[in-house]
């Protein structure tokens, strides 16, 4: 080789090697951002980051009842947002979300037929595997965590300004953003990793997501067992409110800190690998897709 | 005293079949390519493509080895560093401008950035499209776009350059500008391998033929003996233009031309010629002083049969 940059690569996981796979990874996440947020895939994304933005602008502010039911019963109006968190950013905006993002990354350079640029560099597959995976999460938990604060925003803008500020610097205002913004993480991460390996395995992956997201869904009427296998148990753990599932929930302790997170990050390792194992026999024929 | 090329230069199918369930690509291929320009011939479905996409990796073997200058394709981080493919899908990232095509994925092979700025600039001079550089592909015509992939695909300077029908969509000055190109890189001790189901490009540029149908290698060997039978034999080539009519009166005229036809949709004619070289010259001269606007010239001359007579069977020069 002519180059004295490719020529430093080697297999071993020396310093020059792994600078190599940094500057590569950097490479495509420059390429895959600008595509994640700018393509013509990115406004269904935006949409859908919007809507609880715009739901608790309608609740806590156009709504003439709204600010004053929240000021007045402040505790009812968290339970009522962490229901909303629950089912419509947790379960609705960041599942669908991801999974948009998320399969389209290299179903989505399929339907496109510009895949094979990437399957043309002197580029390890896995290194590949791992920049696209960044690139998911860099767009996916940009726009859910705006998303998730839009939404916090409003709820506490529509409470007023002095209990607000006593709430945040007094009281468990910030633990609970914190709380939000790192189950909003956990979700991008875990069901990130899902998405991305459906999006390679499955030539249509519409079905599979949705078998997941009946799973996810049905979570809380599954047996103790099956129910932590799944991602939503986890991140249910971890709700700043604890949710009444309703009366035929089964009931399971939440999962503690220390387990669910190195879980879900195990768990996405595993389908990393498992996503990088296929992609080294990937073929591309883009007349049989 | 000759020298043996070794291993290491060398482009290597043991024994290579693909199948696409049940259907076949290619079989029992046994090929071992040298350094200089390839032509793979063969009509359209006869197994060039796959033939390419299993040396670079896009598609892997059902049975048989592969090895380029030593190095397999299942090895994307080594094999290409010395290779690179130009392939036939006309299809582009999103929103990029040519430049940025180029540069963004000598990035990806891990260039960094001022090298790969560098390296982008010199492999769009070398095909010609640096005014258009800084313009979005998607705006770009059909020959554009074939160059500036033919950039992107040389730009990390690649010893093996693998081309799936690079001439198609060009123009004859472009096409010229081209050929050119390749010369000059198999002068520089590169391998081409091009694929092509049109005699005169083969006929002016190769050194070597593989002659493939039906997924079989049928013939190889050298061109030169070839040369003339092309030449005494017409050649037709399909003309797209704005003023059919007369342009086709034009090149009637010369008498190399030996028929000239309209084509059904009056958008364009049909032309035979038994001097393929002269023809476009004349086509070169034409774009430039007459008010005909030339959108495209190609041979459509794919015909198997013929290639065979014009390559093997008349010439003798292969190894059937």
């Amino acid at each position: 080789m002519t180059s004295q940059y490719t020529a430093t690569y080697s297999s071993r996981f020396d310093k020059a090697t792994l600078s190599h796979w940094w500057r590569q990874i950097v490479a495509i996440l420059r390429i895959e951002v600008s595509k994640n947020f700018w393509g013509r895939r990115a406004l269904l994304l935006y949409l859908l980051a919007l809507a609880p933005v715009v739901i608790l602008f309608l609740l806590a502010i156009v709504d003439p009842d709204g600010a004053s039911d929240i000021s007045r019963d402040w505790n009812s109006a968290q339970l009522a947002f962490v229901n909303i968190y629950d089912a419509l950013i947790l379960r609705t905006v960041v599942f669908f979300g991801s999974a948009w993002i998320f399969m389209n990354l290299f179903r989505g350079e399929v339907v496109d037929r510009s895949l094979h640029y990437y399957f043309l560099a002197a580029l390890r597959r896995e290194v590949l595997v791992v920049a696209k995976y960044f690139a998911g999460m860099v767009a996916a938990t940009t726009l859910f965590s705006f998303s998730t604060l839009g939404a916090l925003f409003f709820l506490y803008y529509a409470r007023g300004y002095p209990a607000n500020v006593d709430f945040l610097l007094d009281g468990s205002g910030w633990q609970q953003i914190v709380a939000y913004e790192a189950i909003t993480l956990l979700a991008c991460l875990g069901y990130g990793a899902v998405f991305m390996f459906i999006g390679l395995f499955f030539r249509n992956p519409i079905i599979p997501a949705l078998v997941v997201y009946g799973w996810e869904w049905l979570n809380f009427l599954l047996p103790p067992f099956l129910k932590k296998i799944s991602i939503i148990h986890y991140l249910e753990s971890h709700l700043p409110i604890p949710i009444d599932e309703g009366p035929f929930a089964t009931i399971v302790a939440p999962t503690p800190v220390w387990i669910s997170v190195p879980s879900l990050l195990l768990f996405t390792t595993l389908v990393l690998i498992l996503t990088a194992v296929r992609i080294r026999r990937m073929e591309i024929r883009y007349g049989m897709e | 005293m000759r020298v043996e090329p070794r291993s290491t230069d060398l482009i290597v199918f043991e024994d290579v079949s693909k199948f696409y369930g049940e259907i076949l690509g290619v079989n029992r291929i046994n090929l071992t390519i040298a350094p200089g320009i390839t032509s793979l011939v063969g009509p359209n479905g006869s197994g060039k493509t796959t033939l390419m996409n299993l040396m670079t990796g896009l598609i892997q073997p059902t049975r048989g080895r592969i090895s380029i200058l030593g190095l397999t394709p299942t090895e994307p981080e080594r094999l290409f560093q010395v290779v690179g493919y130009c392939g036939q899908f006309d299809s582009f990232p999103r929103g990029v401008t040519g430049y940025e095509f180029v540069s963004s994925f000598l990035r990806v092979h891990g260039y960094p950035r001022a090298k790969a700025e560098e390296k982008a600039w010199q492999a769009i001079e070398r095909v010609g499209l640096v005014e258009a550089a800084q313009r979005r592909v998607a705006g770009y015509s059909k020959g554009m776009r074939q160059r500036i992939r033919l950039a992107q695909s040389i730009a990390h300077e690649p010893q093996v350059m693998i081309l799936d029908e690079p001439l198609n969509g060009l123009d004859p000055m472009a096409r010229a500008e081209t050929i050119r190109l390749f010369r000059e890189l198999a002068r520089e001790g590169l391998h081409l391998i091009i694929s092509s189901h049109i005699l005169h490009e083969v006929d002016t540029m190769s050194d070597r033929v593989v002659l493939i149908n039906n997924g079989y290698i049928l013939a190889e060997g050298g061109v030169t003996g070839v040369r003339e039978e092309i030449e005494d034999h017409p050649i037709q080539i399909m003309i797209r233009c704005d003023q059919p009519r007369e342009l086709a009166a034009r090149v009637f005229a010369a008498p190399h031309v030996v028929e000239a036809q309209l084509h059904p949709d009056r958008q364009g004619l049909f032309v035979k010629t038994t001097s393929p070289d002269e023809f476009f010259l004349m086509m070169n001269r034409l774009a430039i002083e007459s008010s005909v606007v030339i959108e495209s010239v190609t041979p459509v001359d794919d015909d198997l049969a013929a290639v065979y007579h014009y390559l093997i069977g008349s010439s003798g020069g292969g190894e059937a």
